[in-house]
Protein backbone atom coordinates (compact mmCIF):
# COMPACT_ATOMS: atom_id res chain seq x y z
CA UNK A 1 0.00 0.00 0.00
CA UNK A 2 1.39 3.41 -0.96
CA UNK A 3 1.42 6.55 1.17
CA UNK A 4 -1.73 8.66 1.43
CA UNK A 5 -0.24 11.52 -0.56
CA UNK A 6 0.89 9.26 -3.40
CA UNK A 7 -2.55 7.62 -3.42
CA UNK A 8 -4.16 11.07 -3.63
CA UNK A 9 -1.96 11.89 -6.63
CA UNK A 10 -2.98 8.62 -8.34
CA UNK A 11 -6.71 9.28 -7.73
CA UNK A 12 -6.26 12.75 -9.23
CA UNK A 13 -4.48 11.29 -12.27
CA UNK A 14 -7.21 8.67 -12.80
CA UNK A 15 -9.88 11.37 -12.53
CA UNK A 16 -8.11 13.84 -14.84
CA UNK A 17 -7.37 11.25 -17.54
CA UNK A 18 -10.95 9.90 -17.44
CA UNK A 19 -12.40 13.42 -17.73
CA UNK A 20 -9.98 14.25 -20.55
CA UNK A 21 -11.00 11.12 -22.50
CA UNK A 22 -14.68 12.01 -22.17
CA UNK A 23 -14.16 15.64 -23.26
CA UNK A 24 -11.56 15.13 -26.00
CA UNK A 25 -13.90 14.21 -28.90
CA UNK A 26 -16.11 17.21 -28.12
CA UNK A 27 -13.06 19.48 -28.28
CA UNK A 28 -11.45 17.90 -31.37
CA UNK A 29 -14.43 17.18 -33.64
CA UNK A 30 -16.33 20.43 -33.39
CA UNK A 31 -17.54 20.39 -36.96
CA UNK A 32 -17.30 17.19 -38.97
CA UNK A 33 -16.39 13.73 -37.70
CA UNK A 34 -14.15 11.78 -40.14
CA UNK A 35 -15.77 8.60 -41.53
CA UNK A 36 -12.97 6.45 -40.11
CA UNK A 37 -13.64 7.73 -36.57
CA UNK A 38 -17.37 7.11 -36.95
CA UNK A 39 -16.56 3.59 -38.10
CA UNK A 40 -14.32 2.98 -35.07
CA UNK A 41 -17.06 4.43 -32.86
CA UNK A 42 -19.37 1.68 -34.04
CA UNK A 43 -17.06 -1.35 -34.02
CA UNK A 44 -14.82 -0.60 -31.03
CA UNK A 45 -17.40 -0.82 -28.19
CA UNK A 46 -18.13 -4.57 -28.66
CA UNK A 47 -14.42 -5.28 -29.25
CA UNK A 48 -13.43 -3.41 -26.07
CA UNK A 49 -16.03 -5.28 -24.01
CA UNK A 50 -14.48 -8.51 -25.31
CA UNK A 51 -11.06 -7.18 -24.31
CA UNK A 52 -12.30 -6.33 -20.81
CA UNK A 53 -13.73 -9.83 -20.35
CA UNK A 54 -10.28 -11.28 -21.04
CA UNK A 55 -8.69 -8.59 -18.87
CA UNK A 56 -10.85 -9.62 -15.89
CA UNK A 57 -9.93 -13.27 -16.37
CA UNK A 58 -6.21 -12.67 -16.95
CA UNK A 59 -5.06 -14.03 -13.59
CA UNK A 60 -7.14 -17.20 -13.74
CA UNK A 61 -4.86 -20.19 -13.20
CA UNK A 62 -5.81 -22.65 -15.92
CA UNK A 63 -2.86 -25.00 -15.51
CA UNK A 64 -3.34 -25.79 -11.81
CA UNK A 65 -6.34 -27.04 -9.81
CA UNK A 66 -9.16 -26.06 -10.00
CA UNK A 67 -8.19 -25.16 -13.61
CA UNK A 68 -10.37 -22.05 -13.75
CA UNK A 69 -13.51 -24.05 -13.00
CA UNK A 70 -15.16 -21.38 -10.75
CA UNK A 71 -14.69 -18.72 -13.47
CA UNK A 72 -15.95 -21.10 -16.16
CA UNK A 73 -19.06 -22.17 -14.23
CA UNK A 74 -19.99 -18.68 -13.00
CA UNK A 75 -19.19 -17.14 -16.40
CA UNK A 76 -21.33 -19.70 -18.24
CA UNK A 77 -24.17 -18.99 -15.83
CA UNK A 78 -23.97 -15.25 -16.61
CA UNK A 79 -24.07 -15.95 -20.38
CA UNK A 80 -27.00 -18.36 -20.03
CA UNK A 81 -29.04 -16.09 -17.74
CA UNK A 82 -28.39 -13.04 -19.91
CA UNK A 83 -29.40 -14.90 -23.08
CA UNK A 84 -32.51 -16.22 -21.38
CA UNK A 85 -33.82 -13.30 -19.27
CA UNK A 86 -32.00 -10.30 -20.81
CA UNK A 87 -31.73 -8.78 -17.33
CA UNK A 88 -28.15 -7.63 -16.67
CA UNK A 89 -28.64 -7.11 -12.94
CA UNK A 90 -30.00 -10.63 -12.45
CA UNK A 91 -27.13 -12.14 -14.47
CA UNK A 92 -24.47 -10.19 -12.56
CA UNK A 93 -25.89 -10.88 -9.10
CA UNK A 94 -26.39 -14.61 -9.73
CA UNK A 95 -22.98 -15.05 -11.37
CA UNK A 96 -21.20 -13.24 -8.54
CA UNK A 97 -23.08 -15.14 -5.81
CA UNK A 98 -22.31 -18.50 -7.44
CA UNK A 99 -18.65 -17.54 -7.88
CA UNK A 100 -18.36 -16.53 -4.21
CA UNK A 101 -19.98 -19.79 -3.07
CA UNK A 102 -17.73 -21.82 -5.36
CA UNK A 103 -14.43 -20.33 -4.22
CA UNK A 104 -15.41 -20.21 -0.55
CA UNK A 105 -17.10 -23.58 -0.16
CA UNK A 106 -16.29 -25.90 -3.07
CA UNK A 107 -12.81 -25.28 -4.47
CA UNK B 1 -42.92 20.11 -17.03
CA UNK B 2 -39.96 20.01 -14.65
CA UNK B 3 -41.75 17.61 -12.32
CA UNK B 4 -42.72 15.34 -15.21
CA UNK B 5 -39.16 15.45 -16.56
CA UNK B 6 -37.77 14.57 -13.12
CA UNK B 7 -40.22 11.69 -12.72
CA UNK B 8 -39.48 10.29 -16.18
CA UNK B 9 -35.72 10.63 -15.62
CA UNK B 10 -35.99 8.85 -12.26
CA UNK B 11 -37.91 5.95 -13.84
CA UNK B 12 -35.41 5.76 -16.70
CA UNK B 13 -32.51 5.50 -14.23
CA UNK B 14 -34.07 2.70 -12.14
CA UNK B 15 -32.55 -0.27 -14.02
CA UNK B 16 -29.12 1.33 -13.60
CA UNK B 17 -29.82 1.94 -9.91
CA UNK B 18 -29.81 -1.80 -9.26
CA UNK B 19 -26.58 -2.37 -11.14
CA UNK B 20 -24.80 0.65 -9.73
CA UNK B 21 -25.75 -0.03 -6.13
CA UNK B 22 -24.51 -3.64 -6.43
CA UNK B 23 -21.35 -2.85 -8.40
CA UNK B 24 -20.73 0.25 -6.28
CA UNK B 25 -20.99 -1.87 -3.14
CA UNK B 26 -18.58 -4.36 -4.67
CA UNK B 27 -16.15 -1.52 -5.26
CA UNK B 28 -16.67 -0.09 -1.76
CA UNK B 29 -16.05 -3.48 -0.12
CA UNK B 30 -12.96 -4.09 -2.26
CA UNK B 31 -11.58 -0.64 -1.39
CA UNK B 32 -12.34 -1.14 2.29
CA UNK B 33 -10.60 -4.54 2.29
CA UNK B 34 -7.57 -2.94 0.61
CA UNK B 35 -7.36 -0.34 3.37
CA UNK B 36 -9.05 2.55 1.57
CA UNK B 37 -12.04 3.75 3.61
CA UNK B 38 -14.98 6.10 3.11
CA UNK B 39 -13.13 9.33 2.15
CA UNK B 40 -11.21 7.49 -0.60
CA UNK B 41 -14.30 5.72 -1.84
CA UNK B 42 -16.28 8.98 -1.91
CA UNK B 43 -13.51 10.84 -3.75
CA UNK B 44 -13.06 8.08 -6.34
CA UNK B 45 -16.76 7.55 -7.03
CA UNK B 46 -17.42 11.27 -7.22
CA UNK B 47 -14.40 12.33 -9.29
CA UNK B 48 -13.42 9.31 -11.41
CA UNK B 49 -16.92 7.88 -11.82
CA UNK B 50 -15.88 4.97 -14.03
CA UNK B 51 -16.67 1.59 -12.51
CA UNK B 52 -14.12 -0.71 -14.10
CA UNK B 53 -11.37 1.90 -13.73
CA UNK B 54 -12.11 2.23 -10.02
CA UNK B 55 -11.83 -1.55 -9.56
CA UNK B 56 -8.54 -1.53 -11.43
CA UNK B 57 -7.54 1.65 -9.57
CA UNK B 58 -7.68 -0.06 -6.18
CA UNK B 59 -5.01 -2.46 -7.45
CA UNK B 60 -2.89 0.48 -8.62
CA UNK B 61 -3.23 2.27 -5.28
CA UNK B 62 -2.45 -0.87 -3.34
CA UNK B 63 0.63 -1.62 -5.40
CA UNK B 64 1.85 1.99 -5.26
CA UNK B 65 1.92 2.28 -9.05
CA UNK B 66 3.76 5.17 -10.71
CA UNK B 67 1.94 8.20 -12.13
CA UNK B 68 2.85 7.14 -15.68
CA UNK B 69 1.55 3.57 -15.31
CA UNK B 70 -1.61 4.93 -13.70
CA UNK B 71 -2.19 7.39 -16.55
CA UNK B 72 -1.52 4.79 -19.28
CA UNK B 73 -3.74 2.21 -17.59
CA UNK B 74 -6.54 4.77 -17.27
CA UNK B 75 -6.26 5.56 -20.99
CA UNK B 76 -6.40 1.84 -21.87
CA UNK B 77 -9.29 0.93 -19.58
CA UNK B 78 -11.31 4.05 -20.41
CA UNK B 79 -10.45 4.53 -24.09
CA UNK B 80 -13.91 3.30 -25.00
CA UNK B 81 -15.31 6.53 -23.53
CA UNK B 82 -13.78 8.37 -26.50
CA UNK B 83 -16.22 6.50 -28.67
CA UNK B 84 -19.23 7.12 -26.44
CA UNK B 85 -18.40 10.82 -26.63
CA UNK B 86 -17.96 10.69 -30.41
CA UNK B 87 -21.40 9.24 -30.87
CA UNK B 88 -22.98 11.85 -28.53
CA UNK B 89 -21.41 14.93 -30.18
CA UNK B 90 -24.57 15.56 -32.19
CA UNK B 91 -27.00 14.94 -29.33
CA UNK B 92 -25.15 17.07 -26.75
CA UNK B 93 -24.27 19.88 -29.15
CA UNK B 94 -26.77 22.48 -27.94
CA UNK B 95 -27.30 21.46 -24.34
CA UNK B 96 -25.90 24.74 -22.96
CA UNK B 97 -25.28 24.85 -19.23
CA UNK B 98 -25.85 21.09 -18.86
CA UNK B 99 -23.15 20.18 -21.39
CA UNK B 100 -20.03 19.95 -19.15
CA UNK B 101 -21.76 17.68 -16.64
CA UNK B 102 -23.41 15.58 -19.37
CA UNK B 103 -19.98 14.90 -20.87
CA UNK B 104 -18.35 14.28 -17.48
CA UNK B 105 -21.02 11.76 -16.47
CA UNK B 106 -21.07 9.76 -19.73
CA UNK B 107 -20.43 6.29 -18.26
CA UNK B 108 -21.14 2.96 -19.99
CA UNK B 109 -24.55 2.68 -18.33
CA UNK B 110 -25.59 6.32 -18.83
CA UNK B 111 -24.52 6.05 -22.46
CA UNK B 112 -26.61 2.91 -22.89
CA UNK B 113 -29.68 4.73 -21.50
CA UNK B 114 -29.26 7.95 -23.51
CA UNK B 115 -27.60 6.88 -26.77
CA UNK B 116 -30.89 6.46 -28.64
CA UNK B 117 -31.28 10.24 -28.29
CA UNK B 118 -34.98 10.01 -27.36
CA UNK B 119 -36.60 11.80 -24.43
CA UNK B 120 -40.16 10.99 -23.30
CA UNK B 121 -42.94 13.18 -24.68
CA UNK B 122 -43.68 16.36 -22.74
CA UNK B 123 -40.29 16.53 -21.05
CA UNK B 124 -37.45 19.00 -21.44
CA UNK B 125 -34.99 16.77 -23.37
CA UNK B 126 -31.80 18.43 -22.10
CA UNK B 127 -32.97 18.48 -18.48
CA UNK B 128 -34.03 14.84 -18.93
CA UNK B 129 -30.52 13.77 -20.03
CA UNK B 130 -29.01 15.85 -17.21
CA UNK B 131 -31.21 14.26 -14.54
CA UNK B 132 -30.72 10.69 -15.79
CA UNK B 133 -26.95 11.32 -15.64
CA UNK B 134 -27.23 12.87 -12.17
CA UNK B 135 -29.45 10.10 -10.75
CA UNK B 136 -27.01 7.46 -12.05
CA UNK B 137 -24.10 9.30 -10.45
CA UNK B 138 -26.03 9.37 -7.15
CA UNK B 139 -26.70 5.60 -7.29
CA UNK B 140 -23.03 4.94 -7.92
CA UNK B 141 -21.82 7.12 -5.02
CA UNK B 142 -24.50 5.74 -2.66
CA UNK B 143 -23.68 2.13 -3.52
CA UNK B 144 -19.95 2.54 -3.11
CA UNK B 145 -20.32 4.37 0.23
CA UNK B 146 -22.65 1.63 1.46
CA UNK B 147 -20.03 -0.94 0.44
CA UNK B 148 -17.26 0.89 2.29
CA UNK B 149 -19.51 1.16 5.36
CA UNK B 150 -20.65 -2.47 5.31
CA UNK B 151 -17.29 -3.90 4.24
CA UNK B 152 -16.13 -4.33 7.81
CA UNK B 153 -19.33 -5.58 9.39
CA UNK B 154 -20.81 -8.03 6.89
CA UNK B 155 -21.42 -11.36 8.65
CA UNK B 156 -20.07 -13.37 5.70
CA UNK B 157 -16.84 -13.48 3.74
CA UNK B 158 -16.78 -11.23 0.69
CA UNK B 159 -14.02 -13.20 -1.06
CA UNK B 160 -14.90 -13.39 -4.74
CA UNK B 161 -16.95 -10.14 -4.80
CA UNK B 162 -14.55 -8.88 -7.49
CA UNK B 163 -16.22 -11.29 -9.91
CA UNK B 164 -19.08 -8.75 -10.14
CA UNK B 165 -16.94 -6.75 -12.59
CA UNK B 166 -16.20 -9.84 -14.70
CA UNK B 167 -19.91 -10.71 -14.63
CA UNK B 168 -20.79 -7.17 -15.73
CA UNK B 169 -18.59 -7.41 -18.80
CA UNK B 170 -19.70 -10.96 -19.65
CA UNK B 171 -23.34 -9.83 -19.42
CA UNK B 172 -22.68 -6.77 -21.66
CA UNK B 173 -20.77 -8.96 -24.10
CA UNK B 174 -23.65 -11.45 -24.26
CA UNK B 175 -26.24 -8.68 -24.64
CA UNK B 176 -24.29 -7.05 -27.48
CA UNK B 177 -23.81 -10.45 -29.10
CA UNK B 178 -27.59 -10.97 -29.12
CA UNK B 179 -28.49 -7.48 -30.36
CA UNK B 180 -25.76 -7.05 -32.99
CA UNK B 181 -25.93 -8.96 -36.23
CA UNK B 182 -22.24 -8.57 -37.03
CA UNK B 183 -20.10 -10.53 -34.56
CA UNK B 184 -16.77 -9.73 -36.18
CA UNK B 185 -15.91 -6.74 -33.90
CA UNK B 186 -16.73 -8.69 -30.72
CA UNK B 187 -14.69 -11.71 -31.87
CA UNK B 188 -11.82 -9.43 -32.86
CA UNK B 189 -11.74 -7.99 -29.34
CA UNK B 190 -11.89 -11.38 -27.67
CA UNK B 191 -9.28 -13.20 -29.75
CA UNK B 192 -6.82 -10.33 -30.28
CA UNK B 193 -6.73 -9.84 -26.51
CA UNK B 194 -6.35 -13.56 -25.83
CA UNK B 195 -3.47 -13.76 -28.32
CA UNK B 196 -1.78 -10.74 -26.71
CA UNK B 197 -2.27 -12.20 -23.23
CA UNK B 198 -0.50 -15.39 -24.32
CA UNK B 199 2.24 -13.49 -26.16
CA UNK B 200 2.97 -10.69 -23.66
CA UNK B 201 1.82 -12.09 -20.30
CA UNK B 202 -0.78 -10.76 -17.82
CA UNK B 203 1.17 -7.61 -16.86
CA UNK B 204 1.85 -6.11 -20.27
CA UNK B 205 -0.79 -7.25 -22.75
CA UNK B 206 -3.38 -4.45 -22.53
CA UNK B 207 -1.61 -1.85 -24.69
CA UNK B 208 -0.63 -4.34 -27.45
CA UNK B 209 -4.19 -5.66 -27.37
CA UNK B 210 -5.67 -2.17 -27.95
CA UNK B 211 -3.29 -1.63 -30.87
CA UNK B 212 -3.97 -5.04 -32.43
CA UNK B 213 -7.75 -4.56 -32.08
CA UNK B 214 -7.60 -1.15 -33.76
CA UNK B 215 -5.36 -2.50 -36.51
CA UNK B 216 -7.49 -5.59 -37.20
CA UNK B 217 -10.72 -3.58 -37.24
CA UNK B 218 -9.11 -1.08 -39.62
CA UNK B 219 -8.05 -3.91 -41.95
CA UNK B 220 -11.53 -5.47 -41.70
CA UNK B 221 -13.22 -2.21 -42.53
CA UNK B 222 -14.71 -3.52 -45.76
CA UNK B 223 -15.81 -6.80 -44.21
CA UNK B 224 -17.76 -5.55 -41.18
CA UNK B 225 -21.40 -4.49 -41.50
CA UNK B 226 -20.60 -1.02 -40.09
CA UNK B 227 -17.78 -0.54 -42.60
CA UNK B 228 -19.87 -1.68 -45.57
CA UNK B 229 -22.74 0.63 -44.55
CA UNK B 230 -20.39 3.60 -44.34
CA UNK B 231 -18.96 2.79 -47.78
CA UNK B 232 -22.31 2.41 -49.53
Amino acid sequence: MSTASHSAVLVTVMSAVTVLLRFLPFLVFRKKIPAYITYLGRVLPPAIIGMLVIYCLKDTAVTAAPFGAPELIAGALVVALQAWKRNALLSILSGTAVYMLLIQLVF
Amino acid sequence: MRTLTARKAFLKSLPVMGGYVVLGMGFGILAHNAGYGMPWVLAMSLLIYAGSMQYVGIGLLQGGASVLITAVTTVMVNARHLFYSISMIGRYKDTGKYKPYLIFALTDETYSLLCDGKAPEGTDPDLFCFLVSLFNHCWWVTGSLAGALLGGVLPFSTAGIEFSMTALFIASFTEQWITMKDHLPALTGLFSTLACLLAFGPERFLIPAMLVITLVLTLLRNRTAAGREAAS
